[in-house]
Formats: structure tokens, C-alpha cells, sequence
């Protein structure tokens, strides 16, 4: 009976510490249906499985307050319409920190809710206006296709002696764009393009009609721009079993085992870009969130390791920011030239820094280092660590 | 300087093996909602979800518990079969005996695509599946590549679609679909048992589908969102062909297949589709019936 009560009092004192405990909302607006679904529910799932690890830790320390992590996470189904619904939802429940959108189109709407708004928004978009100035209340999530291209271009160009390259994207505006810069940056680095501007339909699944004038053109390396991962093993398997002995490529993250799934041997070779999420670089921290990421939605996904990054540098910002950032964005922005952390999620722990001031005049995006991947034996190895610095 | 004999016969095998190996599972595709049509007078807008759901049940069923191909495809076929007998019988039927205004039935089979998008996306999750392939290798003939594993579907495919045909033209069933599809109420008086018959031909343009998703899982992958995309291009065949019309399903695929193989070798950048789309526009116009232009029976 007094074990009861004893037991019964504590339990109270516990109810009322967790109830006391102050929130911090952090908001994911992306796509979560549909066949893009996979971009905006990993990034909902590697938030909420941060925001578990900490708020399992007792929460996060801003001032001298512990913080729990709460994710209100809406879905846009890629419609902008509905992604500036779901901003103004988000900030009008008092959210200043929105994760999302994923793609041009949904980030260009919400744009301007988060300037109106006073907010602050991580779009996975690579449209440069959105975060240039008088923009800036946007800050890029990823490496952009235009920073990875080049880079990977001049590898292929200097250890594989690529000379003729050949792009291929999907009839959608934002691997549209990709392609365009891809074949701009390709352009510059003095490599002849075989094939400019060929497209394939979204829904498309025998890639054979759309890649045989392609390959006819010989390629030393074949560009699939802006590709979603069940794209590339279709393409790149239809591309190798039409004799295609080339290179291929893409700028965009990718998923290991779709692509041992329905390519297998034929996706070896196959270079993309990842975030920490290749074994050979990962710090013990980055091991736990794989654990504990797999726990809970029941499988490791590659594009989470690039995905990792955003609740992260949200909360190590507001922490350095002060309380007061939480509702004041402009104090968060003021804080991004002065963050410099290491880098929690890679072996070594390289610095880890807001960016891309190269690009759009200010530093809006996010310092995730661009890791080089290529495909073999059914998991990815990482070619070479770069940045967009 | 013109293109080298050899070079551009290859050009055209590679073009006419793509455009046969496409047209097979198109018809597939096609003849599942032209025959759903048929029957109903209902534009099922869920018969690409029916596709998602045969190409999951194979992922499960062969490539996660390795069954027979063969007895995954069957089990594939009696699931979406079966789903489709719920739908018709808990959701068609009732709606069609409760209202004659055919937008009832449209909006209905809208709300049944969603409902199963959500549901897919919930019981599959949000990633992109595939098989082994269930043969390999690639057979190089008169300049075309032809992988092994797409000549094996191409064949599946061309025997059910035979094997549609000669159910639907010499068995007793069949016979009575087609009464059904000429004159409803004609075959109700002779002694047909509409209803019964009704749900067989739902049930079975749901099989054609899921069939066509398990099939086409063993090449081509599949997610839970892919069905809308699936539904647009069944559409597509049909409006060409003729919707309803057994044949025009078959000759719809084969002209969107052959369009695709042509026009993405032919013509550059984005504007393939854009033509298609333009000259079904315009060929509606002309003859809005589609190519075989008639009921189907």
C-alpha cells in the first residue's frame, strides 16, 4: 500500500516535470504520397527519429532550458498549392522552422509565406533565387546538382578520360533544370555533349525506346539528371543490357538496395552523390541514428544519410543562438556565419559550417559534405569526400 | 552523308523489338480496363492501383519469400481478382443501382484510387521494389538487343492475351460478358445472370491488371504511388483504341508502344509525348470513338 503511494507520487512528480517540460516544433512539409513519396518522408523520418534520440535523452538544452522535440510533419503531394497551405498551417501553430519543401515548383510557393511569416524553411530544391538575395529566408538542404556536377564531371574527366557526355532527365521541371546546369557545367570543363536535352516520361518503366538514340551516340559517360531512385536501375539496367559499356552518373542521392534489387551487378560502376551514409565514414553517432532510423521505420533508406543534417543543424543553431531564436528567425540568421561545429555524422568530424556563399551571396545551405559514391557489389563506397567550398 | 544500311536496320529492329515488347504488356494494361468498361459503362480510374497491388504481391511473394514465379503470378492474379470483387460488390454495384448519372460512377472510382494509393503507401511503405530477374542474359538478333527477361514477359503476355480472347469469343462465360456488353437489358431477358456475370468481368479486368503488375514487377520495379501514372496510359490505349472494344485495346497499345519506340529514337528532347498527346487530340476529333470505333462484343 505505501509502495503504491510512494510509487503513485512519483509517478505524479513525473507527469508534471513532462508536462512542465517547455516544446520546441519543428516543422516537415514535403511530398509523402505518390511516386516521389520517398523524398519527403525520409526527410519526416529522419526528423522524428532525431527528434526520439533527443527527447530520449531528456530533450534539447537552448538557454538553460531542456527543449522536448515535437515534428509536425504535413504532406504537399509535390503540389504547391498545398505546400503553401501546409506552410501557413505550420507557422500559424506558431512553427518557425520548416523542413521541406523537396522540390522547385513546392519551395517557389512556400517562399513567401516563410518572408510574411518571419520564418525560416529547408527546402531540398535547387532553384538559386530562393536563396539569393533580397531572398533569405530559405536555406538550401543538400548539395545542389550545379555544385555535385563539375566536380564529378572533372573526376570522370581526369581518371576515367571522359571526353563525350550524353544527359538524359524526366519531363519535370526540376530535373529539367539539373540537366540544363549539368550540361552548362559539362560545357565549361571544355567535355563535347552528344546529346542535349533528352527527356523521358514520368511514369515510364521500358527505358529501351527512350535510351537507344542515346547510346547510338556512343557516350563515354551518360548523365541521368536529377534522377529518382526507381528510375535509375531501370535505366541504368536497360542501359547495359543494351550494350552500353560507358559510364554513368547522377547528382542525386540514391538508394543502395532498389538498386541491387532490379539492377544487381549491372548497377557497378553507377557514381552518385550521398550524404554520411556510406559505413566507411561514419562516426558512432551517425551508426546510432542508422540503428535507431531502421528501428523505427523498419529499414536503413541512403537518402536519410543526407537527410540527417537539417533537424540537427536547426537545434546546434538555436542552441548557439540562444532561446530567443526560437520565435525570432533574424537572430537564427544572424548565427549562421559564426556556426562552425564538428561534424558529428562523418569519421574525422571536418568542420561543419552553414555555405554556399559562392553561390547565392550568403550563407544558405547547408554544409553536408558532398560524398562521391559508387555503386558495387550492392552497397555504396565512397569514392572521395568533397565540398561545396 | 546518310546513315549506313546496317546501321540503321539495326536502328529499326531495335525500334520494332521495342515497340512488340512494349505493346505486349500495354494490351495486358488495356484489356483489363476496356473490359471493366465494357461490362459497367464504369472508367475504372483504380485499375492502375490493381496494377501497384499484383506487382506487390509478386515483390512479397517471389522475391521476398521466393515462390515460383508461376505461383506468384497466380496468386497475384486471385488477390487483385478478389479486390476487385469487393469493390464491385460493396462499392460499383450499390452506387450503380442507386443512381443513373454515370459522373456517380466516375467519382467513385476516383475515390477508390485515392483510398488505395493511401492504402498502399501505409501497408508497403514509400520505397521503389523490384525482383531478381527471373531469367538473364541478352539475345543479340539482326542488330537488336533483346534481354532475355523482357523476351519472357512478351510471351507471358502474348498467351494470356490470346488465352482473353479465346475465353471471351468460344466459352460460355464469355459469350454472356459479351451479351452483357451489347444490350444489358437484352441479356438480363434471355437469361443471363447480369449480376453474376457482372462481377466475373470486374473481377477478371482486375486480374488482367494485377497480372500485368506482377509481370511487369520482374522488369520494370514498382511503388506504391505508380498507379495514377498506370491509369493515365490505360487511357490513353483505350481512347485510341476504342474503349470497351477488345480489339481497340490491343491496337491501342500497339500504336502508343510503337509512337513511344518511334517517336523517343526520332524525335528529341521533350516533345515525344507532347506529340502523342497532340495527335490522339487530334484524332479524337476526327473519330472521338477511337480506332475500332464500336461496343465492344
Amino acid at each position: 500500500m505505501k509502495a503504491t503511494a510512494v510509487l503513485g507520487v512519483g509517478l505524479f512528480f513525473i507527469g508534471v516535470a513532462l508536462a512542465q517540460q517547455p516544446v520546441l516544433k519543428i516543422g516537415v512539409n514535403g511530398v509523402m504520397s505518390g511516386p516521389a513519396a520517398s523524398w519527403g518522408l525520409v526527410n519526416k523520418y529522419s526528423a522524428e527519429t532525431t527528434a526520439a534520440m533527443i527527447n530520449a535523452e531528456g530533450g534539447w538544452k537552448i538557454g538553460d532550458k531542456k527543449y522536448k522535440v515535437e515534428i509536425v510533419a504535413l504532406d504537399d503531394k509535390n503540389d504547391p498549392k498545398i505546400s503553401a497551405a501546409n506552410a501557413e498551417k505550420l507557422v500559424s501553430m506558431g512553427v518557425k522552422y520548416i523542413i521541406g519543401p523537396n522540390v522547385d515548383t513546392t519551395a517557389g510557393a512556400v517562399m513567401p509565406v516563410m518572408e510574411k511569416a518571419k520564418a525560416i524553411n529547408f527546402p531540398y530544391a535547387f532553384s538559386k533565387e530562393l536563396y539569393t538575395p533580397p531572398h533569405g529566408n530559405s536555406i538550401l538542404g543538400m548539395i545542389a546538382s550545379y555544385q555535385a556536377g563539375p566536380v564529378i564531371y572533372k573526376y570522370l574527366k581526369e581518371k576515367k578520360g571522359v571526353k563525350n557526355i550524353a544527359f538524359l532527365a524526366r519531363n519535370e521541371a526540376d530535373p529539367l533544370n539539373q540537366m540544363k546546369e549539368g550540361e552548362d557545367a559539362a560545357k565549361m570543363l571544355g567535355l563535347n555533349i552528344v546529346t542535349s536535352g533528352a527527356t523521358y516520361e514520368p511514369g515510364t518503366t521500358d527505358f529501351a525506346p527512350v535510351l537507344q538514340g542515346i547510346l547510338a551516340k556512343n557516350p563515354d559517360l551518360l548523365v541521368l539528371s536529377g534522377v529518382a531512385p526507381g528510375d535509375a536501375p531501370l535505366l541504368i539496367k536497360s542501359a547495359r543490357e543494351m550494350g552500353y559499356k560507358g559510364l554513368l552518373s547522377t547528382e542525386t542521392a540514391q538508394d543502395a538496395k532498389i538498386l541491387q534489387q532490379v539492377a544487381g551487378s549491372l548497377a557497378d560502376g553507377f557514381i552518385s552523390v550521398g550524404g554520411a551514409s556510406t559505413p566507411s565514414i561514419q562516426t558512432p553517432y551517425m551508426l546510432d541514428f542508422v540503428k535507431a532510423y531502421t528501428k523505427r521505420v523498419g529499414e536503413w533508406n541512403d537518402e536519410a544519410g543526407t537527410k540527417v543534417y537539417a533537424l540537427e543543424m536547426i537545434l546546434r543553431t538555436l542552441q548557439l543562438a540562444g532561446p530567443a531564436a526560437i520565435n525570432d528567425v533574424e537572430l537564427f540568421k544572424k548565427t549562421l556565419t559564426k556556426f562552425n561545429i564538428p561534424n558529428p555524422f562523418v569519421k574525422g568530424n571536418p568542420p561543419l559550417k552553414f555555405v554556399g556563399s559562392a553561390y547565392f551571396s550568403q550563407p544558405r545551405q547547408l554544409g553536408v559534405p558532398m560524398v562521391v559514391n559508387e555503386f558495387k557489389d550492392g552497397k555504396f563506397q565512397t569514392l572521395f569526400v568533397g565540398s561545396v567550398e | 552523308m546518310g546513315l549506313a544500311p546496317t546501321y540503321l536496320g539495326s536502328v529499326m529492329s531495335q525500334i520494332i523489338v521495342n515497340g512488340l515488347m512494349l505493346s505486349a504488356t500495354y494490351a495486358l494494361i488495356a484489356l483489363g480496363i476496356t473490359l471493366i468498361f465494357a461490362i459497367m459503362n464504369v472508367m475504372n480510374f483504380a485499375h492502375g492501383q490493381m496494377y501497384v497491388l499484383g506487382g506487390f504481391m509478386v515483390y512479397y511473394t517471389y522475391g521476398v519469400w521466393h515462390w515460383p514465379f508461376a505461383l506468384s503470378l497466380l496468386v497475384a492474379a486471385l488477390v487483385v481478382a478478389a479486390v476487385g470483387l469487393i469493390l464491385e460488390r460493396f462499392f460499383f454495384r450499390s452506387v450503380l443501382r442507386r443512381s443513373r448519372r454515370e459522373e456517380s460512377t466516375m467519382l467513385l472510382a476516383v475515390g477508390t484510387a485515392l483510398l488505395l494509393d493511401s492504402l498502399a503507401l501505409a501497408l508497403f511503405g514509400e520505397k521503389q521494389r523490384g525482383v531478381p530477374d527471373v531469367v538473364s542474359g541478352v539475345y543479340h538478333l539482326a542488330g537488336a538487343y533483346i534481354p532475355a527477361r523482357r523476351l519472357l514477359i512478351f510471351a507471358i503476355a502474348a498467351v494470356l492475351t490470346t488465352a482473353f480472347i479465346v475465353f471471351i469469343n468460344y466459352t460460355r462465360p464469355g459469350r454472356a460478358l459479351r451479351a452483357i456488353a451489347q444490350d444489358r437489358e437484352t441479356a438480363a431477358l434471355q437469361g443471363v445472370d447480369v449480376t453474376r456475370y457482372s462481377a466475373l468481368g470486374f473481377g477478371l479486368g482486375a486480374a488482367l491488371s494485377g497480372l500485368a503488375g506482377g509481370l511487369l514487377i520482374s522488369t520494370d520495379a514498382i511503388n506504391s504511388g505508380a498507379g495514377n501514372l498506370i491509369s493515365i496510359k490505360a487511357f490513353i490505349m483505350i481512347m485510341i483504341g476504342g474503349a470497351g472494344v477488345v480489339s481497340g485495346a490491343i491496337a491501342g497499345a500497339l500504336v502508343l508502344a510503337f509512337s513511344e519506340a518511334i517517336g523517343y529514337y526520332f524525335i528529341p528532347g521533350s516533345l515525344p509525348y507532347l506529340l502523342i498527346l497532340t495527335g490522339l487530340i487530334v484524332f479524337l476529333l476526327f473519330r472521338p470513338q477511337g480506332i475500332m470505333g464500336r461496343r465492344w462484343g
